[in-house]
């Protein structure tokens, strides 16, 4: 696999599918969706669609660093649900200490994202100085958080103080201008996400470890130092999810965010990024992102299929957009 | 808590057929039971180990010579190994099970029954007739039917509703059968349907798209609690509170305050009450403190919670 680093690629003769893949495959759906339903771009449908990528997005623009590096977190999904949880019970605690306001919320928000960095970190060392496959430690921890929140919430479900929750809802449902806070800050997010994979000595490094880790320790590289930023940074992003999240139920359960981490791994695999590591296209799991929620909304909006086939067609599309990417020479 | 119980006639024969090694209760000696449910992993089945654990405590106290031995688990692959370790370690004398999958769990079950020990299974039949000896259940039928009369009687003119569905399991499929047969003959038109998988996020989204799709919806038949509170927010986002209103189902404490209140959005619910796992539990004891025959099914009743009864539902403590 080719490493592109520093500046973007440079434009090929012809076109590129590599690139454009994903982006042909958005196109495609967005006409599909255009074609089966009239309400499909109206602004209230790609509201919905783009604030519910969010939380996936967030977190796959993290798992496109992990998987870059060629490790693997498989338990954001339980640590956003584990976050989640940890908040709520935060911000009830200091609802009658600092009083129904944004001052119990911001600090709610802070403690949210700490404890994403420590979990992060939890990964990371186990990872680094434990030496431990990450496929292993984050199967481990996916199974310690999931069970920290049921544990947490008593096997039910653990809910924000009613009167907090009104002020924090415009956090999920407010916006500026227009448009949606989740969708602002998954742009952020996302600009952010590419300049540092792009532009920052970090982001070569990050391609130089999942490419080749001993050549990377002989380039005077610090790769395990790399490998801890890079589980901090999903742990910190899965900490921004949450922040989100939480407002727009303002519940926590068992269930929440179950299966979020194939969904942000599919994402980034659909987006170009490289399974094996060595190569990550932060833009690409954007798409990849969006990709994922509009199949699932199209579904919605029609009776085409069958709801039992939900599943089946988000398998098609995800290898398809695969496919579509291959015959790359030497590419294995 | 009152309950609509109707015990079948059938198996209501007097238990003579003392377990070998089985005692009354005043010889005091020990009894095992066992008591295997499926793990808290949504808001119906938290429900179930909360009251499972309160049955056991208090049966505990009560009558010492009663031991409990309690296993929740994820999966039936789980399940079937704690049955089977119950045998083999714990020596159970009675077996209580809610079972997560009906045929994976029928020979599991059946090896218990033929050692000569007491079943009782809870809320999903196993495949094969007449394994147990007491069938405790709620009445996925009847929940689905009531939900459709009310619907029925708060819209005499006809309207447009849409519904979102559970897990595909045979419970789901019994639910929304009933409740379209009971809707049939009205001029209400189920406008769309989907699954929603008794989950909270799923519901929200599923709304989402059904308010982007359909420009009128009447009323939503959310068929689950934890369902209809995604879905109110989503009405919320929309805006749309005052063009429709939502029925669940299962009974959660915050939907029962919610009807309690005269929520005009929640006007009603129907129960599915998780408390039937003490059902269960405490009429299991029984045979084994008392000579009262246990044997046969004791159907637990479908109800419609509204704003007159609330009270009689509403468990403040208890998760779910």
């Amino acid at each position: 696999m080719s490493v592109e680093a520093g500046s973007v690629a440079k434009p090929r003769k012809g076109l590129d599918f590599h690139v454009l893949g994903p982006l042909i495959a958005l196109v495609v759906l967005v006409v599909l969706g255009m074609s089966l339903n009239d309400q499909f771009l109206s602004s209230g449908n790609v509201t919905n669609v783009l604030a519910r990528s969010a939380f996936i997005g967030i977190i796959a623009v993290g798992a496109t660093f992990v998987i870059t590096i060629g490790g693997l977190d498989l338990s954001v999904g339980s640590m956003a649900a584990f976050l989640a949880g940890i908040t709520i019970i935060i911000l009830n605690a200091l609802a009658p200490v600092l009083g129904i306001g944004w001052n119990t919320i911001i600090v709610g928000m802070a403690a949210c994202l700490l404890m994403g960095l420590a979990a992060g970190f939890l990964n990371g060392i186990l990872i680094t100085a434990g030496r431990i496959e990450a496929f292993i430690v984050t199967l481990g921890t996916l199974g310690i958080f999931r069970s920290l929140v049921v544990w947490l919430a008593d096997g039910g479900t653990l809910s924000l103080n009613f009167e907090l929750r009104e002020v924090y809802r415009p956090v999920y449902y407010g916006g500026v201008a227009g448009v949606a806070w989740p969708i602002i800050v998954f742009a952020l997010v996302a600009i952010a996400g590419e300049i540092v994979m792009r532009k920052t000595a970090y982001g070569r490094h990050a391609a130089a470890v999942g490419s080749n880790a001993q050549v990377a320790r002989y380039s005077a590289i610090h790769v395990d130092r790399v490998r801890l930023a890079t589980y901090m940074l999903q742990g910190m992003l899965v900490g921004i999810a949450t922040i989100m999240y939480v407002p727009r139920l303002g519940s926590a359960s068992s269930t929440t965010g179950i299966l979020w981490e194939l969904e942000a791994i599919a994402a980034v695999i659909i987006g170009g990024t490289v399974l094996k590591g060595g190569f990550g296209r932060v833009w690409g799991t954007v798409v990849g992102v969006v990709i994922l929620s509009l199949i699932d909304n199209i579904l919605n909006l029609t009776d085409l299929v069958s709801p039992y086939l939900n599943g089946a067609i988000q398998g098609v599309i995800i290898i398809l957009a695969v496919v579509l990417q291959r015959g790359r020479k030497g590419a294995a | 808590m009152k309950k609509l119980m109707k015990l079948a006639g059938a198996g209501l024969v007097a238990a003579s057929l003392a377990l070998p090694g089985l005692a009354m209760a005043q010889d005091a000696e020990k009894v095992t039971i066992g008591v295997s449910i499926p793990a808290a992993t949504h808001g119906w089945t938290g429900g179930v180990n909360f009251h499972a654990q309160q049955a056991i405590d208090s049966l505990t106290e009560t009558y010492p010579q009663l031991e409990f031995v309690l296993a929740t688990a994820g999966d039936p692959g789980k399940q079937v190994s704690d049955v089977e370790d119950m045998m083999a370690t714990r020596d159970i004398d009675a077996l209580v099970i809610l079972p997560f999958e009906s045929d994976p769990l029928t020979g599991p079950v059946k090896r218990v029954a033929d050692a000569g020990k007491w079943v009782t299974v809870v809320d999903r039949g196993l495949a094969q007739e007449g394994i147990e000896d007491l069938y405790v259940a709620g009445d996925n039928t009847a929940f689905g039917r009531v939900a459709g009369e009310y619907f029925k009687e708060k819209m005499p003119d006809g309207g447009k509703i849409v519904a979102l569905r559970g897990i595909p399991t045979t419970i789901d499929n019994e639910r929304v059968e009933a409740f379209q047969a009971a809707l049939e003959g009205s001029n209400i038109e189920i406008i769309g349907m989907e699954h929603g998988n008794w989950n909270r996020d799923k519901a929200f989204e599923v709304m989402q798209d059904f308010l982007s799709r359909f420009p009128e919806i009447d009323a939503v038949w959310a068929s689950d609690d934890d369902m209809a509170l995604g879905v109110i927010e989503a009405i919320k986002q929309a805006g749309r509170e005052n063009d429709m209103w939502v029925l669940g189902g299962a009974g959660m404490k915050q939907m029962i305050e919610r009807v309690k209140a005269g929520d005009t959005m929640v006007p009603a619910d129907v129960t599915y009450p998780p408390a039937m796992i003490a059902t269960a539990i405490r009429l299991t004891a029984d045979r084994f403190v008392s000579q009262a025959p246990m044997e046969g099914r004791f159907i637990i009743g479908s109800v419609l919670v509204t704003p007159e009864n609330a009270d009689q539902y509403y468990y403040p403590d208890s998760p779910f």
